[in-house]
């Protein structure tokens, strides 16, 4: 047997002493009458699961209890991280707390990984020795890097010589550190995976940053972009123009390209058809399937065991009752992007769905989602692609509202305030406001 | 092997715990229905660019649509669905949603107190 280990013991004091104390005061009825009340747990404090938290809590007037399960003490936005790799803006900016949906709506946040899920007893094992259970269960899980699909890939990552900085945080400082060491003259490389993986425009708004950085800092460097796909997978026509017009000599595309291994020490990748391509600055980005407890409960039965099965109408995973699943773990449906703000909607349908259930009051038979995706071009210039998805209930599915939607003409600096605007707005619909 | 986990049913500890910590206050504070919680499933698609329940956050570009007069409301959601006035975003949005589900919205957010 495992001792208990003293800082975890001491956590779990803090965490059940400072809710004790707040609850000295109207204690006796009103917990009885709490203990009374559905318990949704969520797994994931990301877009999807801190969504769901608030507004399952906001939909339900308080009615359902909420418990939000999350690792990291704070919430880092992958959106807008690309700017931290320019230099146009800090990670400090793009960092959250989760105070807010404790204080102000009530959601219980726990600083743990879930391990398992036993869905027979429902109950979630975490990685501090508790255990919870739950009447709705909430899988959010976002996605893991397959980093084993690459050779080398798992060991220059854990030297810190080949970086993902896909989930923004301290890789994203090491990536610009890395940035910042290169010489001028240096040439920087970013390989993509074969859709889908998180985030469809993100690399190319990545290849402009850097190229913004280069441009501004060491105009005699390289911006290489190695793409599995057979063409830009997001705003292809708008992408290319911006390197033509802004970055000239700076940004080359190559399609086609499938990455098999790669040497942080020696500075190489190795492609399936191309063969070897050497680059100072390398950052690979392996393909992604769902997050790792959503694999551990079975949840990924889609393309591969790499996304997870869902009804759309309320996200519930399919064969697993009383789970429903979001964001980018999901199995998308057509022209559905694995983005921030998809699982924003998600989170919200599957939130009605769950209060719905829970109060016995119908399920909203035509759900609706929309999807804004700003990229910044260079540091105050932004292109964007917007969506709006109706269900569809005969085919299981979300399809885009036919007339809705589309792109930026091109980049402008109003759209630049647009997207400052979403992200501040999408983080406080999200953690509270 | 690990024995004797410290298991906490999350039922009773919950109860404990969220006593007091909650002040938000939903729109309105009407009984729990389908129809408002179709509406207001409705009306979150907006809040991730124009806030939640449509109030923006200060100083940014988005609109705060909060308050605003339930006729200038459907009137620009409408021009955004004609193409009469012109946007970045707005117009490609206006254009998923159906007249009925346009002026629910406008109704909804009209309501609002910002």
């Amino acid at each position: 047997m495992k001792h208990f280990n003293p800082s975890l013991r001491r956590d779990f004091l803090k965490w059940a002493g400072g809710s004790l104390a707040l609850g000295a005061l109207p204690l006796s009825a009103r917990a009885m009458s709490g203990a009374a009340k559905a318990q949704v747990v969520i797994i994931g404090g990301g877009f999807g699961g801190a969504t769901a938290a608030k507004y399952i809590r906001l939909l339900s007037r308080q009615n359902v209890q909420v418990m939000l399960i999350e690792p990291d003490a704070q919430f880092i936005s992958c959106p807008l991280s690309n700017l931290v790799l320019s230099g146009a803006t800090n990670l400090a900016s793009l960092t959250r707390t989760y105070d807010l949906l404790q204080k102000k709506f009530g959601v219980t946040v726990v600083k743990a990984r879930a391990k398992s899920v036993d869905t027979q007893s429902k109950t979630i094992s975490l990685d501090n020795y508790l255990q919870v259970s739950y009447d709705k269960l909430i899988v959010s899980p976002g996605v893991e890097l397959m980093m084993d699909k690459v050779q080398g890939l798992s060991e220059s990552h854990d030297q810190g010589l080949i970086l993902q900085a896909w989930k923004a945080g301290p890789e994203t400082l090491a990536l610009r550190r890395q940035l910042e060491a290169m010489p001028d003259g240096g040439v920087f490389a970013i390989t993509i995976p074969e859709a889908p993986y998180r985030c469809p425009p993100g690399p190319y708004e990545r290849a402009c940053q850097v190229a913004w950085y280069f441009k501004t800092h060491k105009p005699k460097s390289k911006v290489l972009v190695l793409d599995e796909n057979p063409d830009i997978t997001s705003k292809a026509a708008l992408f290319k123009k911006v390197w033509a017009d802004l970055y000239p000599g700076i940004v080359e595309y190559r399609p086609l390209h499938k990455l098999l291994a790669v040497s942080g020490s020696g500075h190489w990748m190795n492609f399936e058809v191309q063969g070897e391509v050497k680059a100072d600055v390398i950052n690979a980005l392996p393909p992604m399937r769902a997050g790792l407890i959503a694999q551990a409960m079975g949840l990924n039965n889609k393309a591969n065991q790499r996304w997870c099965g869902v009804d759309f109408k309320t996200f519930a995973a399919i064969e697993h009752k009383d789970v429903h699943v979001l964001g980018d773990a999901v199995q998308s449906a057509p022209l559905m992007p694995k983005s921030g703000h998809m699982a924003n909607s998600h989170a919200k349908v599957a939130a009605s769905a769950i209060v719905s259930e829970l109060m016995d009051l119908p399920v909203n038979s035509t759900p609706m989602l929309n999807n804004t995706c700003y990229s910044f071009v260079d540091d105050q210039r932004v292109i964007h692609v917007a969506s709006v998805h109706e269900y569809i209930a005969s085919e299981n599915t979300y399809k885009v509202v036919p007339g809705s939607g589309g792109l930026s003409s091109g980049p402008t600096e109003l759209e630049g305030q647009y997207a400052q605007a979403w992200a501040h707005n999408i983080w406080a619909d999200m953690l509270g406001a | 092997m690990r024995k004797n986990p410290l298991f906490l049913s999350a039922k009773t500890l919950l109860g404990v715990m969220v006593i007091g910590l909650f002040h938000a206050s939903p729109v309105g504070a009407q009984p729990l229905s389908a129809e408002p919680l179709k509406t207001e499933g409705l009306a979150a698609t907006c809040a991730s660019c124009h806030g939640t329940q449509g109030i923006s956050a200060p100083g940014y570009a988005s609109q705060t649509i909060a308050g605003k007069p339930q006729d200038y409301l459907m009137a620009q959601l409408k021009a955004f669905k004609t193409g009469q006035r012109p946007a970045t975003v707005m117009h490609q949005i206006a254009k998923g949603y159906s007249d009925e589900q346009l002026e629910a919205l406008a109704q909804y957010f009209a309501a609002v107190k910002p």
